[in-house]
């Protein structure tokens, strides 16, 4: 307990609670109504931000395969989503519509359960965590590390999308799952509802971020980025560096996948193009926006970077895809802190300055 | 100089031991390291043919050799970096056989390394590179809830003190000057506790000053730790030696006291006389 409180400095515990008041009372007061489901997404995609910084920002690995993970965390809760509603499809049927679309006569023996949320919410997390821990296992063990990681992991989740997309997979394919109607009895068309899972993400991206904090400034996250840094002479100094590799990777992937499953009911769609390696990149270029091995900068880069997607995509459809190439050479080549690096540039130079003007005598010896 | 109290690291850390032949007949009973007929090649390039060696505890060995002659070959096989195609190296006499065991293994096992390039984390601060050297349990979950006592918090500063670093405790590793980066690699491996230490060219990019200082502390450890010392410089290694073991062409051609050595026609010939 006394760990948890000296992850932050008082005045940073103070930052960090005024910003959770104005993200969980301020702006659901605030925020006009159709606005809710797309910060709810924003919050999701800051839990993701945070899960691509632990491995890549902290532990040096760069996954271009994070997409899975959050995908695989949101067919979770849609398969109960889908399966609350049994009976009330379009064919009246026990089975969800695609099946009956396929002529399917009963449930595949993976989707029994889902009907419990208890059951599907851990699934969510479970079943992310442990393709993370086995692929991870292998990987980490062979000494893939650098761009072949990367290539590994974007293959894995390449040929994930394939094997979604096919019909006989029994996710619903192509259009993946969707047509939700109810979360827990409640309506999802209800405003209300909208609003409780808004601050369900916005308590989950707090945990997340606590939880992250925790790990980053336990000697285990000194350990992982020593490992980052020069895994050999960690090796040297008695730390099993796999078994460290493959603790932050897990955890990044159940915490993405956590971030997928409260993703889901708020777009009221999951379907294989979540997968796609281009979204994977896109959360390494959140996080190289704001700032590697800084959370908090994480955060900003996936909001910025949806914000101007959200913006850019509404007003100049065809320019979005230029503009996030465009943004992510810049950041490479400029600022390779990202805004966080920045940022705390600025300030120290600004400090530098100030600290030199004090040192100056205010008026020459006489 | 203060001689640092050594800790032995704690016996449930150990891996069980993997061989209980019997010490044979005639072989000395406090030996700490002892490589025998230890064979490396690489893509039929024979880095090391034969070697055997005794190490005893507490001794200071210097390993000296023309380049290419297979000193660093020889410690990466004792840390377990690179396998051999034959042969074995045995630790605390035939408890161990190091050959078979991983890097990690062997450093909780007490086998500290020194690179010849210092090698430190520079992403960290010098007080958390000690940290992290540290000997303790060094498994996932124990460093999540891990704390530092304040016995490791007492340690740290000695060590700091020792290594002249206490000033730069919260400096960034990656910052410090070249000599310092030795140091504080010298220091880490003070802090791991091993109980025997391999030193690859430990003055290598240090002033007049630091040398002295760095042989004065290799000196005191030994006694307490088994030193071995790879080193080019012969005036160093002259400052330092007990006794001496030369290395040419992947073969050991001839150990002995420094004074002994440096009259040997041989070893004049390949490596003093050049």
């Amino acid at each position: 307990m006394e760990r948890l409180r000296e992850i932050h400095s008082p005045r940073a515990w103070m930052l960090l609670g005024g910003a959770a008041l104005l993200i969980a009372v301020v702006i659901p007061l605030v925020a006009p109504e159709y606005m809710v489901p797309l910060l709810g997404k924003f919050l999701c995609f800051g839990i993701a931000a945070l899960a691509m910084d632990l491995v890549w920002g902290y532990a040096g690995i760069l996954s271009l395969g994070h997409g899975l993970f959050f995908a695989l965390g949101g067919y979770g809760m849609g398969m109960y989503l889908m399966r609350v509603i049994a009976g009330e499809g379009v064919y009246r049927s026990n089975l969800p519509d695609f099946m009956v679309f396929l002529d399917w006569k009963q449930l595949p023996w993976y989707w029994h359960g889902f009907q419990s949320f208890p059951f599907a919410m851990v699934m969510s997390l479970v079943a992310p965590g442990l393709l993370a821990l086995v692929f991870g296992w292998f990987m980490f063990r062979s000494r893939i590390r650098g761009v072949y990681l990367s290539i590994v992991t974007q293959a894995l989740t390449y040929a994930a999308t394939l094997f979604f997309f096919q019909n006989a997979a029994g996710f619903g394919g192509n259009n993946g799952l969707t047509d939700f109607k109810r979360i827990l009895g409640a309506s999802l068309h209800d405003p209300a509802t909208r609003k409780i899972l808004y601050l369900a993400s916005a308590i989950a991206l707090f945990g997340t971020y606590l939880l992250c904090r925790f790990v980053v400034t336990s000697r285990l996250g000194r350990v992982v980025t020593a490992v980052r840094d020069a895994e050999l002479k960690s090796r040297f100094c008695g730390y099993e560096s796999t078994n460290f590799k493959l603790f932050i990777w897990t955890l990044s992937a159940i915490l993405c996948a956590l971030a997928g499953a409260l993703y889901v009911p708020q777009v009221g769609i999951i379907n294989p193009s979540e997968m796609q390696p281009s979204n994977s990149i896109e959360m390494a270029i959140w996080v190289a926006v704001g700032g590697r091995g800084t959370l908090g900068g994480a955060v900003l880069g996936a909001w910025l970077v949806n914000g101007g997607k959200s913006w850019l995509t509404a007003a100049l459809p065809s320019a979005w895809l230029y503009a996030l190439g465009a943004l992510f050479v810049a950041v490479t080549l400029f600022l390779p802190n990202g805004l966080v690096g920045l940022g705390s540039k600025l300030f120290r130079s600004k400090l530098v300055r100030s600290v030199g003007r004090l040192r100056q005598p205010s008026r020459p010896p006489t | 100089m203060s001689t640092m109290p050594v800790t032995p690291p704690e016996e449930d850390d150990r891996p069980t031991p993997i061989s209980h032949l019997p010490i044979p007949e005639g072989a000395r009973p406090n030996l700490a390291l002892w490589v025998e007929n230890l064979s490396v090649s690489f893509d039929g390039f024979k880095a090391l043919t034969d070697v055997t060696l005794t190490l005893e505890k507490g001794e200071l060995r210097c390993l000296i050799g023309p380049n290419g002659a297979g000193k660093t070959t020889l410690m990466d096989c004792i840390t377990g970096k690179t396998r051999p195609s034959s042969g074995a190296v045995y630790l605390e006499s035939r408890l161990y056989d190091l050959t078979k065991l991983s890097e990690v293994r062997i450093a909780q096992l007490g086998i500290g390394r020194k690179f010849q390039r210092p090698t430190v984390f520079q992403g960290h601060t010098v007080y958390e590179n000690c940290e992290l050297a540290l000997a303790g349990k060094k498994g996932v979950f124990r460093t999540l809830f891990a704390r530092l006592s304040a016995a490791e918090r007492t340690r740290i500063d000695e060590i700091l003190e020792l290594i002249g670093l206490q000033d730069h405790a919260k400096r960034q590793a990656g910052l410090l000057a070249h000599g310092q980066k030795q140091w504080l690699e010298i220091g880490m491996l003070l802090a791991q506790a091993p109980s025997v230490l391999l030193v690859d060219e430990p003055i290598a990019g240090m002033t007049h000053a630091e040398t002295e200082r760095t042989a004065e502390l290799l000196l005191s450890l030994a006694g307490s730790h088994t030193v071995v010392v790879v080193e080019h410089d012969m005036e160093f290694v002259r400052s330092i030696a007990r006794r001496v073991t030369v290395l040419h062409q992947g073969k050991v051609l001839a150990e002995g006291p420094m004074a002994q050595i440096q009259k040997d026609p041989r070893v004049v010939e390949v490596y003093l006389g050049a």
